[in-house]
């Protein structure tokens, strides 16, 4: 059934499947983000409490929703390098760990500069913001296991244990405005009866997020071509692709 | 799928599964003292199944809906005084200083401060808590039937 995937575990097969998808999603990322932003930030309603303030949910809920799918994308590879023993899935959690953690960062971030004028304050300990910082130091920890180690082998099989355990904190984020008193908002867009948001707050919102999905993906994919090119630099495939295929070794 | 593959599975799932259930069993352990802050209710009739009640003198956060209509402000300084209810009994907070931008009668609020009576609380924190949903001013009407302002306060007695 799955005999159609086998060719990508090939590093140059990949790197060619890199290449062909990552036109599509820089494109969608350039238009998505041109439209959701101009959109959300200058044509979109004010809404009728924080004012303009809340439109900081334009950057903020994309960045916050895509840390959390990254990280359990990240898994994901994890998971399948460990079982499988496929070195690419290995080389895919090492190049989606520093994207997460920056989207992670800018989630915390904006979010403390929303919640100074809106709650009072920079930063509060409840649940939501604690795990939040938690998926931000399990990321750091991906990366810094990552480098820690000089054989590149043990190296990648630390960081995906790592990336595998850490998982259980992504639906904790999630729940975490359900199952505890925080000061932190429940959730607006996957409420059970409908979203929480008006329509037209919530379109731009849904293109934001798309956007920032594909931006993500277009850097991902770079990260995931370079690290392929670094890991197979002595491979034939490589030298010709670098010397443009005249002379081959 | 081959056996040594089978094994490496089913070890990784086993190990999520334990790690995923210690994680789950320490929370619920800890359930009550991951919540942020006190509700009304909790605060006068106990909370948890021992019916714990916070002790005078207690650093504390309450949470809760501002009583319409309790917010008593002083003329002459920051002063401020306010009930805060959630399902059940009131509780009164006293605080002296700026209150956040969402501040509004019936919007709910955390304080955080030191219980002077039982059912007192001089707080030196109070924060905002905004709710999920997000309209603009002319849906808000339409839905809620009320008109959102932020409230009046008069210039000359130090107000902002």
């Amino acid at each position: 059934m799955w005999k159609w995937l086998h060719p990508y575990a090939k590093a140059e097969k990949a790197y060619q499947v890199c290449n062909t998808l990552m036109p599509y999603f820089a494109v969608v990322a350039v238009i998505g983000l041109i439209v959701g932003w101009t959109w959300g930030l200058a044509y979109a309603p004010a809404d009728y409490q924080q004012k303009d303030s809340y439109r900081i949910i334009f950057i903020h809920v994309p960045s916050a929703i895509l840390s959390m799918g990254a990280y359990t994308s990240m898994a994901i590879t994890a998971f399948i390098a460990m079982v499988w023993q496929i070195r690419n899935a290995e080389l895919a959690v090492i190049a989606i760990a520093p994207v997460g953690a920056a989207v992670a960062a800018i989630a915390l971030i904006t979010g403390a500069a929303w919640g100074k004028p809106m709650w009072g304050t920079w930063w509060v300990w409840d649940a939501r913001l604690t795990t939040m910082l938690i998926l931000l130091f399990l990321y750091i920890g991906v990366i810094a296991l990552y480098h820690a180690f000089e054989d590149k082998g043990a190296a990648g099989r630390a960081s995906c244990i790592l990336a595998m355990v850490g998982v259980v904190n992504v639906p904790i984020i999630h729940y975490s405005v359900e199952w505890w008193n925080t000061l932190h908002q429940g959730s607006t867009i996957t409420k059970f009866d409908g979203s929480a948001i008006d329509s037209s707050m919530l379109y731009p919102l849904l293109i934001n997020i798309l956007a920032f999905a594909c931006l993500m993906a277009v850097i991902v994919l770079m990260r995931l071509k370079n690290e392929i090119l670094e890991r197979e630099k002595h491979r034939p495939w490589v030298r010709n692709l670098v010397s443009g295929g005249k002379n081959a070794v | 799928m081959n056996p040594r593959r089978k094994k490496r599975m089913f070890t990784i799932i086993a190990v999520l599964l334990g790690i995923g259930s210690a994680i789950g069993l320490t929370l619920y352990a800890l359930q009550e003292n991951i919540n942020l802050f006190y509700t009304p209710s909790e605060l006068i009739e106990g909370k948890g199944p021992n019916k714990e009640k916070p002790f005078v003198g207690q650093k504390l956060r309450i949470g809760g809906m501002v009583v319409p209509g309790s917010v008593v402000r002083n003329e002459e300084s920051l002063d401020v005084e306010f009930k805060l209810i959630d399902t059940g009994p009131l509780v009164t907070i006293r605080y002296h200083g700026i209150l956040p931008d969402l501040f509004r009668e019936g919007q709910g609020i955390v304080a955080q401060g030191v219980l002077i009576e039982p059912n007192v609380i001089e707080a030196f924190e109070v924060l905002a808590k905004h709710d999920e949903e997000y309209m603009p001013a002319d849906v808000a009407e339409a839905v809620k039937g009320i008109k959102h302002e932020k409230p009046k306060y008069n210039l000359n007695n130090g107000g902002y």
